[in-house]
């Protein structure tokens, strides 16, 4: 299966995560979000700036921005295409 | 004769229904026990002659709108034979719930799924035997508009007609009023007992997000919006500010003058033109600020401030803050003090003392009672809002600029990850808990520093008594002497800049002060100060206030937040560096350009 970062997702585009490899905080921060393995994790969005703003993403009902090398961390499975 | 009744929510099609069903010979029939007319016609339908009444669109039998009053009436004193029942195709999930009802309170029914052209467009298919078994009631498809599938209504219609047991109007008002009860309990026991913020539904916070997070408008809709509140506050809060002015000085002749007419002079000047005069003029900005804060609070409660968190990241990126100090810095236009203590937040360090440095230039509702004063003392009633925004803006840009004259020295690796929270309206009640403690918050302050620097004032104004009040003999006049040489190449003379040293305190004091050393109160201030400064100097003077260390309480949080004395001189320092060149370069420039 390939391991790609959550940062080549598309907008509309979900996956399932393979790993967060982040230091203990963001690790734990994450996870009291829920960035779980094997859940399921939509980019709804890029921030503006030429697409160089913070992604926002939907895991379940929960709505989360983060930055892009922050993205970088998280690990997923192929995007499935839109739905 | 038998009766068949048309029921369907609003605006499903049933009238249209109704029209091609009975064909021309619809009339208006009066009926027993309602007041309002109703539209009947008498068919012929298998064989017998079929009253066909047209009762209006509701969307729920318990409903308690004019029109579902009008159903229950007539179901409570009529016999029908056959319930309609007409829902549009296209919005079953929605609409199934008037079927239901139909089917519990036992009335005998035929449902008609109405739409069946835009039905079959949007892909809708519905399997009729299921749906029949499931209601227990015979089903079918039409078209009202184009009037498909009506032979097959018809005989359906017929048939269920022929084996139909008419209702008992008594019974069925008996099952009403029980279930109505349930209702009415339920009501009360949400309203006694629960406490739901309302949370719009999911899609429309997804559709609200698609324009307000859009990456090319997003941020122009962000200053649009803060732009149009701050246009709302000041329209709305101008005439409130002048009632409550009125009101003070009204107190003052009416009750205060004739109380102290007996004291001595001094005295007389100190307790009326120096405190009341101080004091009332910042109290006539309290509903001001009472209503800021009440707009903070939908603001605030709304979830759009995660959203400019959002749209702002990437450029607070580049000057070493995140979406999180932008936050901050909206949060401090309210007070900088709590702007300041929500830093606690951000783990790094470096992070949340570059997030210290900028908050004190947010522009808080303390600085606004002094802009709303001297804006409406100097400018027209047009270029009012226009110089308010002008001041909000410059407050982000100190802020931004400060942030990226020293991200050097505050580098950060800090990840920035927010929860989207979905679009709220906050309760009534917290709204009002939110006005309550910001009136409280007020008259602490009243009592503490600005009675208190109003004091200061009146006295370094008037002593020695002998001396016109604030001339140049006055010990005011000495400390203005010593400073003219700094303030006045930025336009502020010597009675404005004994205020400004006070207004280090807390910014109230500045127009309280402004009171105590005119005398004069409310209006006559304004008309007096209008008269002693033009608007270049009026605006320099809003700079300076807007740009240099905002008060006493934000100095002392930020030694405590920051647990250095270092980082909080090097605030002030640099605030009040900045403050003066900012009027400086205003000042003389628009002094050069002729104004």
């Amino acid at each position: 299966m390939p391991n790609l970062s959550l940062n080549t997702l598309q907008p509309g585009e979900s996956a399932i995560i393979l790993s967060v490899s982040a230091d203990e905080n963001l690790h734990y921060r994450l996870t009291a979000l829920g960035f779980r393995i094997g859940r399921e994790i939509r980019l709804v969005r890029r921030g503006g700036f030429g697409g160089r703003g913070p992604l926002q993403v939907r895991i379940g009902t929960t709505e989360v921005i983060l930055r892009r090398t922050d993205a970088d961390k998280v690990r997923i499975a192929a995007a499935q295409p839109l739905r | 004769m038998k009766s068949v009744a048309l029921l369907g929510m609003p605006n499903t099609g049933k009238s249209t229904f109704f029209n091609r069903f009975t064909g021309a010979s619809a009339r208006v029939g009066n009926w027993p026990g309602i007041t309002i007319d109703l539209m009947a016609a008498k068919i012929p339908l298998g064989g017998h002659l079929v009253r066909v009444v047209d009762l209006p669109g509701i969307y729920d039998f318990h409903g308690f709108s004019e029109d579902e009053k009008v159903v229950r009436d007539f179901f409570e004193n009529n016999r029908v034979d056959l319930l309609l029942i007409i829902l549009n195709g296209v919005q079953l999930e929605r609409q199934l719930s008037l079927a239901l009802q139909a089917k519990q309170l036992g009335l005998p029914a035929v449902l008609l799924l109405n739409m069946a052209d835009e039905a079959k467009r949007a892909g809708i298919t519905v399997d009729i035997g299921k749906m029949a078994a499931g209601l227990g009631m015979p089903v079918a498809w039409v078209s009202a508009k184009y009037g498909e599938g009506f032979q097959s209504a018809s005989t359906l219609i017929a048939s269920a007609l022929a084996d139909s047991q008419p209702t008992d109007p008594a019974r069925l008002r008996e099952n009403l009023k029980a279930d109505d009860e349930i209702e009415a309990a339920m009501d009360r026991l949400m309203e006694d007992a629960v406490r739901i913020p309302k949370t719009l539904p999911p899609g429309m916070t997804e559709r609200l997000d698609r324009a307000l997070l859009h990456p090319a408008f997003g941020l122009p809709l962000f200053f649009l919006i803060m732009f149009l509140l701050f246009q709302f506050i000041f329209t709305l809060g101008k005439p409130m500010q002048d009632g409550m002015a009125w009101l003070l000085a009204q107190a003052r002749v009416l009750g205060l003058e004739p109380l102290l007419a007996d004291a001595p002079a001094w005295l007389q000047g100190l307790l009326l033109d120096g405190i009341y005069n101080g004091v009332g003029t910042v109290a006539a900005f309290v509903p001001v600020i009472v209503l800021f804060f009440l707009v903070m609070t939908v603001v605030e409660d709304s979830g759009y401030l995660s959203r400019a968190a959002f749209l702002m990241d990437a450029l607070m990126a580049r000057l070493g803050l995140d979406g999180r100090s932008f936050v901050m810095l909206l949060m401090g236009f309210g007070c900088n003090v709590p702007a300041l203590m929500g830093t606690r937040i951000m783990r790094s360090r470096a992070l949340r003392l570059l997030t210290m440095l900028v908050i004190p230039f947010s522009l808080c509702s303390a600085r606004l009672q002094v802009f709303l004063f001297l804006i409406t003392a100097i400018f027209t009633v047009q270029a009012a809002p226009v110089v308010l925004f002008s001041l909000y803006l410059l407050s982000f840009a100190t802020a931004l600029l400060t942030a990226w004259l020293f991200k050097g020295r505050f580098p950060s690796t800090e990840p920035f990850i927010i929860e989207l929270p979905p679009y709220r309206l906050p309760t009534t009640r917290q709204i009002i808990l939110r006005a309550w403690h910001e009136v409280r918050h007020f008259l602490k302050r009243a009592t503490k520093f600005i009675t208190a620097g109003v004091v200061a004032v009146w006295v370094l104004t008037h002593v020695p008594f002998d001396a016109p009040p604030a001339s140049a003999a006055t010990l005011a006049g000495h400390i203005s002497a010593f400073l003219a040489p700094v303030l006045s190449p930025i336009g502020i003379d010597a009675q404005l800049s004994v205020v400004l040293i006070f207004g280090f305190v807390a910014k109230e004091i500045v127009i309280g002060s402004l009171a105590a050393v005119y005398g004069v109160e409310g209006g006559a201030l304004m008309g007096l100060m209008a008269q002693k400064l033009d608007w270049v100097q009026a605006y320099s003077f809003m700079l300076f206030t807007l740009v240099y260390t905002p008060c006493l309480s934000t100095v002392a949080t930020l030694r405590n937040e920051s647990k250095s004395q270092a980082f909080m001189w090097f605030s002030i320092v640099w605030s009040l560096l900045l403050a003066w060149l900012v009027s400086f370069a205003f000042y003389q420039g628009a002094r050069a350009l002729g104004f």
